[in-house]
């Protein structure tokens, strides 16, 4: 349990999705123009992450890594399908994603109403393939500690993005150099913002 | 198709050459269009890796844009993210697999980020904006206009950041040779960390738009 806790903790905040590794800044730069919208995107893709990175952990687990067809017989054990991962976890990430949105759709119109415009968006957010990439090449031992990192990612990236988009909001008010508005200023407020959660740094938990 | 292109429009009209120079600048993929962030700002510590980065968007880029717009008719609306991804996937897999063939080093340090190219947002955006709706040949030289245009924007980043972080260009001390150290020069560590990467390319846009005024924003 405490292993869970780090890891969660770990990806949170050492490991930031957006601030250690600029996964998701394509949304992050185009949808923290508000707090709430930005608000809705960060719950999809805490809700996306924690479904695909456990997902594709058992995938890559019984499926592509090597020798995980050694359940199919003694003639499989040395079958390596890694060559073939990008192109499932996209696939898994592509339908997760379309299915989760139908599901909503059916079973809660009003979180549907809210995230919808989203889900499709996170397909191709690189922070979502980016979990479950990160994921095999850190080789987490069970599917827990696979979902706490997918989990504990997708709650870092909300951190980020709300915590731009409330700057944002804020710095209308504030008389930036005409070139640097909008998006000039926006990239460096997210390397201040970096370099801060870089005092996370080498803490051990 | 190719027929049917070179009747209308000769292989260099000016439409066409628009599309390669557009996206270097006033267009740029990066700093105006903001797509492909994700993967480009994480490997240029280094110049190295930055220039193959940025070689593998071209490829990809260049020959999915032609593919693309080659299936256009046959691809069903509903289902194209899908045949998209499929098509990126692969030629993602080609490139991972020749770097880790020909040039290991680099792939280990690109680690995930070759296979981040396949959500490069910069592709499936160019897929969709104009894979989709237009010739072969305009598509290809969109694909490689807006793969240059990332990429000398990756490129230079990633000169900055080595020569200002390591000191060095390709590997080679450029400031030990100059003599730099000597006269109490320090390498600024803080380059080689990921957040100045994003202050650089703010730098960055900052030049552009004080150039060309009329790319700045209303906040």
């Amino acid at each position: 349990m405490q292993e869970l806790t780090s890891i969660f903790v770990q990806s949170i905040f050492i490991d930031n999705m957006v601030f250690a590794y600029f996964l998701g800044m394509c949304s992050y730069l185009a949808v923290s123009r508000t707090v709430k919208t930005s608000m809705g995107l960060g719950i999809a893709v805490i809700f996306v992450l924690g479904i695909t990175v456990p997902v594709n952990y058992l995938i890559n687990e019984y499926l592509l890594g090597p020798g995980s067809l050694a359940w199919l017989g003694p003639d499989f054990v040395d079958v390596n399908l890694n060559f073939l991962s990008f192109i499932v976890f996209i696939a898994v990430i592509a339908s997760m994603v379309q299915l989760v949105e139908m599901f909503i759709e059916k079973f809660s119109p009003a979180l549907y109403n809210s995230l919808g415009i989203f889900l499709p968006l996170i397909a191709v957010n690189c922070a979502i393939l980016g979990g479950s990439l990160f994921m095999q090449e850190r080789e987490y031992q069970s599917i827990a500690e696979a979902t706490s990192f997918g989990l504990g990612s997708g709650v870092g990236w909300l951190i980020a993005i709300v915590g731009i988009a409330a700057i944002r909001e804020k710095i209308r008010y504030s008389n930036v150099p005409a070139p640097l508005r909008g998006l000039g200023i926006t990239f460096i407020i997210t390397g201040l913002m970096g370099i801060a959660f870089m005092m996370f740094l080498g803490i051990k938990i | 198709m190719s027929a049917e292109v070179k009747e209308k429009d000769p292989l260099f009209s000016l439409k066409n050459r628009k599309l390669i120079s557009a996206p270097l600048n006033k267009d740029n993929p990066i700093t105006i269009q903001v797509l492909g962030i994700c993967s480009a700002l994480a490997v240029t510590a280094k110049l190295e890796p930055s220039v193959v980065m940025a070689l593998s968007v071209v490829f990809v880029l260049g020959v999915g844009n032609v593919l693309i717009s080659l299936l256009r008719k046959t691809i069903p609306p509903r289902i194209r993210i899908i045949v998209q991804l499929t098509v990126i996937a692969t030629l993602v897999i080609l490139v991972d697999q020749f770097l880790k063939a020909f040039a290991y080093d680099v792939s280990k340090q690109l680690s995930v980020f070759v296979g981040l190219i396949i959500t490069n947002c910069i592709i499936m955006g160019r897929f969709e904006a104009f894979g989709m709706a237009n010739k072969p040949w305009p598509s290809f030289l969109d694909g490689i206009g807006n793969a240059l245009g990332y990429g000398w924007i990756l490129i230079v980043v990633g000169f900055l950041r080595e020569l200002l972080g390591s000191g060095t260009v390709w590997g080679y001390p450029v400031f030990e040779k100059f003599g730099l150290y000597s006269v109490g020069y320090e390498n600024n560590g803080m380059m080689i960390l990921p957040p100045m990467a994003l202050i650089v390319v703010g730098v960055i846009i900052w030049v552009q738009r004080t150039k060309v005024r009329e790319l700045i924003e209303e906040n």
